[in-house]
């Protein structure tokens, strides 16, 4: 009954908006930063480092919204708002 | 919208919201309840016991109509090691009648208690996020939303926006949280038929049980929860942040882990995961309280840290602290007077409510929530009183008195030594008793 957390976050049901409300603030930040935390912490795997790219992807699609990220980034390079509102996660149990 | 005047706004139709909302439309005030969600409840999750005793000193008798799941009638206790769990549990039947607790859904209850504030008369603007705060001469008049002209003024805005409270924090009520202040707690709801859930937790039909789980969060500090709804059961895990940040775990692979336990694993066999959800629980405490009123503003439930951990109690200090400031918005009106002054009725209240006074008696908790106290606390000590028991309760040969030893050993080697354990029980017993 283990499953990938894709198959968890299928579960959900979202409305998503045409724009991100999650911002890195300074990609350079996230270039120095030797922890990368936020590809951990994250429930819904919302972050990603991409070595290639030298960049911190953001599926804000997925965000589950709990606001953890907001205020564990060692850095404080993420912007965090509410999405537009009736927009993001609604829970059918909660 | 903007041409229409409100006495209150209220910021979030969770259990504070609308706890505060249907007190002040009951006492004649115009009230607005806005939530950002598609539905109030859309946002909200928790583990979740919901308690009679704050919602019905607002809605008597409101278990005839609301939608609960199952009256809790036994709480269990697990203290888990990697193989095993010493178990310890209270079952009594006089939790049924009145019923003491039940557990819930919040995307039904939520919907169901802010219909009740509809009901007395407050408007409902949902689907709207608040953006800002309007702030005139050094007081709040009124918020602004992500709406076209969003602009909702007020004599009052009640800040119940939960956990994360970016109201709360644009109007420097709090600073932001610090990781050691949060945990994040993951659920998984899982769908099994109602016999099932009652033959393997010993049920009757509409009675339920809660199990807390110590243990196995790879000595993070934190707790697991096993929770009985109707046909579903509520597996999930909270953990501090800042354990988090420290061990680089991914939070629903503590989760996962917890789903292979042995004496989980049999309980949730067969079940079908019906949703994830992940939610921040404030686990500051009484320090991490914020000011609760100022200048036109009034702050409720998680926005304002208002969980006691150890009993895993929130939705009721949520809707009782949201009935105060309810109360005192209505009692405010009479005299328009809407200052700072004039609200500290509301922070007195408090003060002499059971959320202050609760709160004040574990405030020595977070200490004992940080590393390297944790680690002993929610790593080490679980597996060696598993261990010690497994000592003891083993019948091979070796007499009771040398097994006592050994057991002993195993836990003083947790503290580090005979004195330090006794210093480790003398903490933890400060720390529940502020």
């Amino acid at each position: 009954m283990s499953q990938s957390i894709e198959e968890k976050l299928y579960l959900i049901r979202y409305k998503a908006d045409d724009q991100s409300h999650l911002t890195i603030r300074n990609q350079d930040v996230c270039l120095n930063c030797t922890s990368k935390e936020c590809n951990f912490f994250c429930p819904a795997d919302v972050y990603e480092w991409d070595a290639e790219g030298h960049v911190t992807t953001v599926a804000y699609e997925n965000c589950i919204e709990c606001g953890t990220c907001r205020l564990a980034c060692p850095a404080s390079n993420i912007e965090w708002v509410y999405p537009k509102g009736g927009h993001g996660i609604t829970y059918r149990f909660g | 919208m903007a041409d229409e005047r409100f006495d209150v706004v209220v910021v979030g139709a969770g259990p504070a919201g609308a706890a505060a909302a249907l007190t002040a439309a009951r006492g004649g005030l115009k009230v607005a309840l806005i939530e950002r969600g598609e539905y109030p409840g859309a946002k909200n999750t928790f583990g979740g016991v919901l308690y009679r005793k704050q919602i019905e000193q607002l809605i008597p008798e409101f278990w005839k109509s609301a939608p609960l799941e199952r009256t809790v009638v036994e709480q269990r206790l697990w203290l888990l090691a990697k193989e095993s769990a010493v178990t310890v549990s209270y079952r009594d039947d006089r939790f049924n009648d009145p019923p003491n607790c039940w557990t819930g859904q919040r995307s039904k209850f939520d919907q169901w208690f802010a219909a009740q504030a509809e009901a007395a008369g407050a408007v409902p603007i949902y689907e709207t996020a608040v953006t800002d705060a309007i702030i005139e001469d050094g007081r709040v008049v009124g918020v602004v939303t992500d709406r076209d002209d969003g602009e909702l003024r007020a004599n009052l805005v009640i800040i119940a926006d939960g956990v994360n409270s970016l109201l709360g924090k644009r109007l420097r009520a709090h600073r932001e949280w610090k990781p050691d202040q949060v945990s994040l707690a993951v659920k998984e709801v899982i769908a099994l038929p109602r016999e099932k859930i009652q033959d393997r937790f010993n049920l009757d039909k509409s009675e339920g049980c809660t199990i807390e789980l110590v243990g196995e969060t790879m000595g993070m500090a934190g707790l697991g929860f096993l929770y009985t709804n109707t046909d579903t059961l509520s597996l999930g895990v909270g953990v501090m942040v800042s354990d988090l940040k420290r061990l680089r775990v991914k939070p629903y692979e503590v989760l996962n882990g917890l789903k292979q336990h042995p004496m989980i694993q049999r309980l949730i066999e067969g079940g079908e995961v019906k949703e994830y959800a992940g939610h921040l629980i404030p686990e500051g405490g009484y320090t991490a309280m914020p000011s609760l009123s100022g200048d036109g503003w009034m702050i409720c439930g998680d926005a304002a840290q208002m969980v006691n951990a150890v009993h895993r109690e929130g939705t009721n200090l949520a809707v009782e602290s949201g009935r105060l400031a309810g109360e005192t918005a209505v009692a405010v009106h009479e005299r328009e007077d809407f200052s700072s002054a004039g609200l500290q009725r509301y922070t007195d209240a408090v003060r002499k409510s059971i959320i202050h006074k609760d709160l004040k008696k574990y405030k020595g908790l977070h200490g004992l929530l940080s590393f390297p106290e944790s680690e002993k606390l929610f790593g080490q000590l679980p597996q060696a009183v598993n261990d010690a028991l497994f000592e003891f309760l083993s019948v091979d040969g070796e007499p009771k008195r040398d097994k006592q030893k050994q057991a002993f050993r195993k836990l003083e080697g947790v503290a580090g030594g005979r004195m330090d354990l006794v210093r480790m029980a003398l903490k933890g017993w400060r720390a529940m008793n502020g």
